[in-house]
């Protein structure tokens, strides 16, 4: 149904969108948006989207109210207002809008902001699959596909609005009528071709923070990949001196004490490449993580190897992030830099805070890859 | 516009119910507009809400922000609106499509004695656009008004771009709240002032400047006739410049832009629009406390006297408990209107009033106080006519009262970082209360010179009275009012005790402790 106020409603989203685009760093650096997120939606705070009029400030005037307690006591706190109260009275709250904004807004916004270039799809784009999905019922179909428990509902219904029903005899005969048959759906599913392969290093010299800054920018890249892409897998790895692949709750949780090795990532990554991501069908993206003190110079020209032999050649893009940890930041980025220089597929980038984030994934994905 | 139409008619149980309801309400001495109601489903309820309960206005994004709130709160089951009414001649009032019986007939009551509100309290007598010369009734086609607001600001939107209309209509709204409410009320213009002219006759004519003459047959000579125009007239520019605009301090600061500024054709229509419906919402904010309560207290009396039948009963209890529910973090307007009226019927049906009554402070007298009298029905008529809620208040809040419905006056404690009760002291609660209800809650500013320093500033100033405003807000604003006004602003406050002057030139903000300038 169309409503008058649509077009209104319609102009504040499009008000709240750039008002989003303008404190998009500000997001970016704080992970608000991270745990806000469902499945499609992201739950954004949007403050000061109110017109500024003169008006008292909260603190020095108080208010009158009524109920028990005494000098001294709390007002309660941020309780919800009862149904049908009215608006007088000063609420102690400030106001703060929260609107919902979907995931590809936000990539959208994401790429605006950061004038991200689309990405070429160099795998086989678009190969889609059928499915048959059964999702509701209906009155002819084949036997095998009856519904049994709606079938005899449906019956004791007619027979209880005839009133041939007998509660001290209860037989049900179904019908013709009342029989009921479960009904598919065929569903288009894209295909996922692109994969990005996160490595991180969870040895001792990593830190919470460090982690977090990670999640954050994955969250962004995820965000931002999964709208260039119809379908899109992620795969985890860890690693310190040896390397094991896990489930994303893990990858940012797990927190080891060993020293590095790089390279055993760089190996396990090459291995779930070659056995389920062939080369020519998908969009493969490596993000490795890292504070950049490599065990060895021996390990790092094994990593430099690896890159050069196994991963880069099926790659789209191999990002390498080095974040600043508590002891400083290592060599493994000037080591990449020396031997790939010049080759558009290495990108590299440091990222000593939170603020560094949003320009960190403008370095990795500003050259569409 | 036929997509919008719908069929909003009363269906016929509701128009036999809106019948005997009314009938029940004249029946008590209710006097309202003919009311027409209309039954909506949940989304266009909250459509309309969202416009300020008008089905059409002129097009804004803050109405899509408030619609999106009011679905939002309906969704999640946080709010529900029950009714809607608004100050027109027919009055007009919607129900929701779907609610119960009890809850259709408590709103039909409600409304009844909102509307009975609208046309018998004087303050709303400012939102009249004349007098219909028949009947004498006024006249209030305030829909069409708002109508025509949209229909004119649609127009010019298609003549200078939305966007153009968009940002000054923000600017607009930023100076909503500064409008005299008063002014309606007042002498129309200064016209109809008593002339200047007996006063200006007393004064002593002043002697023309002249130079010194030692002897008279040279005066002719010294001071010959062309010299004395010349001094004449310079003594007139003199007395013209010093005349200072606005000559008073002037609260109607959107009155006073729209007569005054430098604007576009657009750009004064959108102010007078604006401005307009300020002063059509002034009256509403002005009675939020008694119009609630006086409507709370009909809807209790008619359905629980008239309307509501033996099975109703506790289905209205219910949700009237909830309309009435109290809480520390805010005043419930319905709750303290209908108490204050029904403490006032009290009084005067025993007769707790007048000379004797105040002076009695023999407590056992007091409380057993009757007289007989019976004249509470006629003085709450009395009130509902005469007062808005600052003089409600201020009149008839007694120490009883407060004492009764608990009432309590609280702050913030920073050593706490919280909100706190501070006292339930009788003088406090009243004079916290009033504040919180003078001027709707907003600060009182002013327009001060229209030529400040003689440049064609405009200078603002915030009559302070103890509560500082919020600095990044005011800056906002001052924005807005650069942008209307065209040349620099400067508003006159205070900050923690000391006087401060906020500045706007255009370009960058400046904050100046003291009246000395650079």
């Amino acid at each position: 149904m169309s409503l008058r106020v649509d077009q209104d409603h319609a102009r504040f989203k499009q008000i709240i969108r750039g008002k989003i685009r303008q404190n998009l760093r500000r997001y970016i650096s704080k992970g608000e948006l991270i745990g806000k997120q469902g499945k499609e939606l992201v739950s954004i705070p949007i403050p000061q989207i109110d017109i500024p009029r003169f008006r008292f400030t909260d603190k020095q005037g108080g208010g009158v109210s009524q109920g028990d307690g005494n000098p001294g006591d709390p007002l309660g706190q941020g309780g919800d207002p009862q149904p049908g109260q009215g608006e007088a009275g000063s609420s102690a709250g400030e106001h703060v809008l929260e609107v919902d904004v979907s995931l590809e807004d936000l990539a959208e916004i994401l790429g605006e902001e950061l004038e991200l270039p689309k990405i070429e799809d160099k795998g086989k784009s678009r190969i889609a699959k059928q499915r048959d999905r059964y999702v509701g019922l209906r009155k002819v179909g084949p036997n095998s596909l009856r519904h049994f428990r709606k079938t005899f509902r449906q019956a004791l219904r007619r027979q209880i609005a005839l009133g041939t029903y007998d509660p001290k005899h209860p037989v049900i005969v179904p019908v013709r009528d009342d029989l009921r048959f479960r009904s598919y759906r065929t569903e288009i599913e894209p295909v996922a071709n692109a994969v990005i392969l996160y490595m991180m290093d969870v040895s001792g010299s990593m830190g919470d923070e460090q982690k977090e800054i990670v999640r954050i920018e994955s969250f962004w890249i995820d965000t931002w990949l999964r709208h260039q892409y119809l379908g899109l897998e992620t795969r985890f790895i860890i690693h310190d001196a040896v390397a094991r692949e896990v489930d994303r709750e893990t990858f940012f949780r797990t927190r080891e004490s060993g020293g590095t090795m790089i390279s055993s990532a760089y190996k396990l990554a090459s291995e779930i490449v070659e056995q389920n991501y062939p080369a020519s069908e998908w969009n493969i993206y490596l993000f490795h993580f890292s504070d950049g003190d490599n065990w060895s110079v021996d390990d790092t020209l094994l990593c430099v190897q690896l890159l050069k032999d196994k991963l880069l050649p099926c790659a789209n893009a191999f990002c390498y992030g080095q974040v600043e940890s508590p002891y400083g930041s290592g060599q493994f980025i000037k080591d990449l830099d020396e031997h790939f220089k010049g080759d558009e597929r290495v990108l590299t980038s440091e990222i000593k805070d939170r603020d560094g984030i949003v320009d960190s994934i403008k370095e990795f994905l500003g050259k569409g890859k | 516009m036929a997509q919008f139409a719908l069929k909003t008619a009363l269906p016929a149980y509701l128009r036999d119910e809106e019948r005997k309801i009314e009938a029940h309400a004249r029946s008590y001495g209710l006097d309202f507009f003919p009311t027409m109601f209309e039954v909506l489903p949940y989304d266009h309820m909250n459509e309309i809400a969202a416009y300020g309960g008008f089905p059409s206005r002129y097009p804004h994004w803050r109405f899509g922000m408030h619609f999106e709130e009011l679905r939002k709160s309906a969704e999640y089951g946080l709010s529900t609106i029950y009714e809607m009414v608004i100050n027109n001649n027919p009055a007009v009032a919607y129900l929701l499509e779907g609610n119960s019986m009890v809850d259709q007939k408590l709103v039909m009551a409600h409304v009844y004695g909102h509307v009975d509100f609208f046309k018998n309290n004087f303050a709303f007598s400012a939102t009249d656009l004349g007098k219909d010369p028949v009947t004498g009734e006024p006249i209030r086609k305030w829909i069409d008004a708002m109508a025509n607001h949209g229909a004119v600001m649609r127009r010019w939107a298609n003549r200078v771009g939305i966007e153009k209309i968009e940002a000054f209509v923000d600017d607009c709204l930023s100076l909503e709240n500064l409008i005299d409410p008063y002014r309606p009320h007042q002498r129309a213009s200064k016209s109809e002032s008593p002339l200047n002219e007996s006063a200006a006759y007393d004064k002593p004519g002043e002697e023309l400047p002249r130079l010194r003459v030692d002897r008279d047959y040279m005066e002719q000579y010294i001071n010959p006739n062309e010299f004395l125009e010349a001094q004449r007239r310079k003594v007139e520019t003199e007395a013209t410049r010093t005349k200072k605009t606005p000559e008073e301090a002037d609260r109607d600061v959107m009155g006073f832009l729209l007569e005054n500024a430098p604007l576009e054709p657009w750009e004064r229509d959108v102010l007078a629009i604006i401005r307009r419906e300020a002063y059509y919402f002034a009256p509403q904010a002005q009675t939020k406390i008694m119009n609630e309560g006086w409507a709370t207290y009909w809807h209790s009396k008619i359905l629980t006297e008239k309307a509501a039948d033996g099975s109703e009963i506790i289905d209205y209890a219910d949700r009237c408990a909830g309309v009435l529910a109290t809480s520390p973090e805010r005043l419930n307007p319905y709750k303290l209107g209908v108490e204050l009226y029904r403490h006032i019927e009290d009084r005067w049906n025993k007769g707790q009033f007048g000379k004797e009554w105040d002076e009695c402070d023999d407590l056992a007298a007091r409380q057993t106080w009757d007289r007989r009298l019976g004249l509470g029905r006629k003085k709450l008529f009395e009130v509902r006519s005469h007062y808005t809620d600052v003089t409600f208040i201020d009149e008839f809040l007694t120490p009883e009262f407060v004492a009764e419905q608990k009432l309590f006056a609280f702050g913030y404690n920073p050593k706490n970082d919280r909100f706190e009760v501070e006292t339930r002291k009788f003088a406090t609660v009243k004079q916290r209360l009033l504040f919180q209800l003078t001027n709707a809650g907003n600060p009182i500013i002013c327009v001060e010179d229209a030529n400040h320093k003689n440049r064609g500033e405009l200078l603002i100033s915030h009559d302070h009275q103890g509560i500082d405003l919020r600095q990044d807000y005011a800056q906002a604003v001052l924005v807005s009012l650069e942008r209307v006004w065209h040349r620099p602003v400067e508003l006159k406050t205070m900050v923690e005790g000391k006087p401060v002057f906020l500045r706007f030139d255009g370009n960058e903000h400046r904050v100046k402790n003291d009246q000395v300038r650079g």
